[in-house]
């Protein structure tokens, strides 16, 4: 079916307006894109991980979810899914249950990169039938912008800050896409919010849809902790993927497909520019540190471009 | 119509989830448990049972993923050890706290450091406060009937709390012993179906579980939890009755064994009971007035019950397989120390730590702990109050 970006964003929401996340933020974006996927009617269990998510949408005695939700802790998102999903499983055999559900669960880069990494692994190794989607912002931003191993290269974090030796982060993000990838399953993606948001919403839709074990990561800029102009984040989207930074790729059954490819790559620096966690490196002094930078993204770009040779469609 | 057989203790409480036949049981290897799943999952290959079975990769999933299965309204267990439970500290209270009533059946290993795979109840003693219900054997006949019974008290509506089915590494967990069970049907039909009222999958109404609850309400949600640990005591008599019935063989709280008339009793949880029922039957022999009182239920703790027992005796020795780092003592001698001075008993009491990381519990031993009472009788003074027993000083 074609998108309709219309109808896309009339669906009803599934997470209710009213909860404690920041104006602007990635995560609700991400959140709300993801679960447009969902057909409608069709039932589902939301898994979190420990977050601002969770912590600001699920707050006792109110919740935002429409859903069926479960938050266990922060780093066991995908072991406690694995468990919801098992329950579905054996009451469907035993003929207790006759409809159909859906299993999705959040987690910020913090749960999912870091902390909940091996319950994601095993959670993505046994191929249970779920989404795990994380919304990556690139820092642990609940607890306060410490960096995590999705921060990018020189960032400035209160556990990376810039000082007379320091210039930020002196570690490369992991590149969690390409590990997930690595497990085998059925389908991974990466995504940001672009344009209309057709590549988040039909990469969602079949993600949900595809059975078995499925991984999206979604770039969810944080405006308090990329220190841009709130209102900038599409903008901002856009010239991650336009850099190459954020590059929109598919894995379906271990085949690497490019979704975009940029007509003349821009420099990694219209992306850093207006975020504040880089303003260090536009000293001048501090030109070498852009160029490593750009360095960096052409090597990934390059070791994608050949992973997904001959295959840049939609 | 009961089945005569010869079984591990591992393999019977193994026989017992097949006979449970529960929905959803993730599971990751840790000696001297590690035989539980590996029974169960044999059943499950060979279609004896339909539960899905979920091979994880750490104790901190089995545990994650049974709270998970919990909530989305499976009957759902795991089965650990030692640094297994360690691992999983973090989901015990979270599952207590999350009201839901799952098993976990535990073969107690002491924890390292030095690593050691033998018995001791360091791991389940670390996981005394964490809102479990703690239930202990003393041999296997008794872990197979304690796990028949688990789900009866932990999904009772009153309690719905997880429980943890406890029995001694290696001891009984790998001793074969001869043990009577019940037949598939007659355990089928005791534990009954799992009809949770609130759950995540249930088509008429979602559910939201583990929420951020901030000061107005923390507090409450403590307290809502402390009141089905209330009830325990209480329901763990009922099934207990009617488990005699099916059954035939009688729990209570505890087990008194020839106390009644005894001024001498000592205290304990698990395996070396028996070793204390062989040098009590010894010296009784003898004329010597000793009892013992062993623990089947120690979370929540049956104080008052357990003080009444006692109130006769004039010397007392609890005897802890761990340590507590207290310099008073274990967890076991804190607890009945404080629930005899609350009867404001007048017994002299000791606390022995033995038994760690497995070492032996002989009869001798025991007659020993009983001589040293009599000392302290005889000189009306309990002397030093924390002992060793078995350790080379």
């Amino acid at each position: 079916m074609a998108y309709n970006f219309k109808e896309t964003m009339n669906k009803p929401e599934r997470l209710a307006p009213g909860h404690r996340m920041c104006a602007g933020c990635g995560g609700t974006i991400a959140v709300r894109n993801v679960l447009r996927g969902l057909h409608e009617g069709d039932k589902a269990v939301i898994g979190n991980a420990t977050g601002c998510l969770e912590v600001s949408t699920f707050t006792y005695p109110y919740t935002s979810w429409e859903d069926s939700y479960i938050h266990n802790a922060f780093e066991n998102a995908g072991a406690t899914m694995s468990g919801v999903e098992g329950a579905y499983k054996a009451l469907k055999r035993k003929g207790k249950l006759s409809e159909n559900f859906k299993f999705i669960t959040f987690g910020g880069d913090g749960g999912t990169y870091d902390i909940g990494f091996q319950s994601l692994s095993g959670a993505m190794e046994r191929n249970h039938d779920m989404v795990y989607v994380c919304y990556d912002n690139g820092a642990y931003m609940n607890t306060g912008i410490q960096r995590s191993s999705a921060t990018p290269m020189y960032a400035d974090t209160t556990t990376t800050p810039v000082g007379s030796q320091s210039d930020g982060k002196p570690q490369n993000r992991k590149d969690l896409a390409a590990i997930i990838a690595a497990h085998d399953v059925p389908y991974v993606a990466q995504t940001t919010f672009i344009q209309n948001f057709k590549d988040l919403h039909i990469k969602s839709e079949k993600a949900i849809y595809t059975p078995g074990a499925a991984f999206l990561n979604i770039m969810a800029p944080c405006p308090r902790g990329w220190r841009y102009n709130t209102p900038d984040i599409m903008e901002i989207c856009k010239l991650a993927v336009e850099t190459c930074y954020w590059p929109l790729f598919e894995v379906v059954e271990g085949k690497w497909i490019l979704n975009y490819e940029p007509k003349s790559k821009k420099p990694i620096e219209d992306f850093l520019k207006p975020q504040g966690r880089f303003k260090h490196l536009f000293k001048k002094e501090n030109e070498y540190l852009l160029e490593a930078f750009q360095k960096e993204v052409d090597r990934r770009w390059e070791e994608l471009l050949f992973r997904c040779s001959g295959t840049v469609n939609r | 119509m009961a089945k005569r057989d010869r079984l591990s203790g591992n393999e019977a409480v193994a026989i017992a989830l097949r006979q449970i036949n529960p929905d959803v049981f993730p599971a990751f290897p840790i000696t001297p448990s590690t035989e539980i799943p590996q029974y169960f999952a044999s059943f499950a290959a060979n279609g004896e049972v339909d539960t899905e079975f979920i091979p994880v990769e750490s104790e901190h999933s089995s545990m994650s993923a049974a709270i998970g299965a919990s909530a989305a309204g499976a009957r759902a267990l795991t089965a650990t050890s030692s640094c297994g439970l360690a691992y999983m500290w973090e989901e015990l209270y979270i599952a207590a706290s999350n009201r839901l009533p799952l098993a976990l059946a535990l073969v107690n290993r002491a924890l390292s450091g030095p690593i050691n795979i033998n018995c001791d109840h360091s791991d389940s003693m670390g996981a005394r406060d964490s809102g479990w219900i703690q239930v202990y054997a003393e041999n296997n006949q008794e872990a197979y009937d304690n796990m028949v019974q688990a789900f009866r008290i932990s999904e009772h509506n009153d309690v719905r709390l997880p429980i943890m089915i406890c029995q001694d590494g290696f001891i009984t967990s790998h001793a074969v012993e001869n043990i009577e069970l019940l037949e598939d049907e007659e355990v089928k039909g005791f534990v009954g179906a799992y009809e949770p009222e609130n759950y995540l999958l249930n088509p008429e109404c979602p559910m939201a579980v583990g929420p951020y609850s901030v000061t107005d309400y923390y507090m409450e949600a403590k307290r809502n939890q402390a009141e089905g640990t209330r009830h325990v005591e209480r329901v763990m008599l009922e099934v207990a009755e009617e488990f005699e019935k099916l059954s035939g063989r009688a729990y209570g709280l505890f087990e008194a064994y020839r106390l009644e008339d005894a001024d001498r009793a000592v205290v304990m949880i698990g395996s070396a009971a028996g070793t204390t029922k062989d040098a009590i039957d010894k010296l009784r022999e003898k004329g010597e007035k000793v009892g013992l009182l062993k623990i089947r239920l120690f979370r929540p703790f049956p104080a008052d019950a357990i003080a009444e027992a006692l109130k006769n005796v004039k010397a007392v020795a609890v005897m802890d397989r761990a340590e507590g780092y207290t310099n008073q003592g274990g967890p076991l001698g804190a607890d009945v120390m404080s629930a005899l001075f609350r009867a404001r008993s007048s017994a002299l009491a000791v606390n022995i730590v033995y038994g760690l990381g497995g070492r032996d519990v002989r009869v001798e031993d025991m007659e020993q702990v009983f001589a040293e009472l009599k000392t302290i009788i005889d000189n009306n003074d309990a002397g030093e109050t924390y002992r060793y027993m078995g350790v080379r000083e």
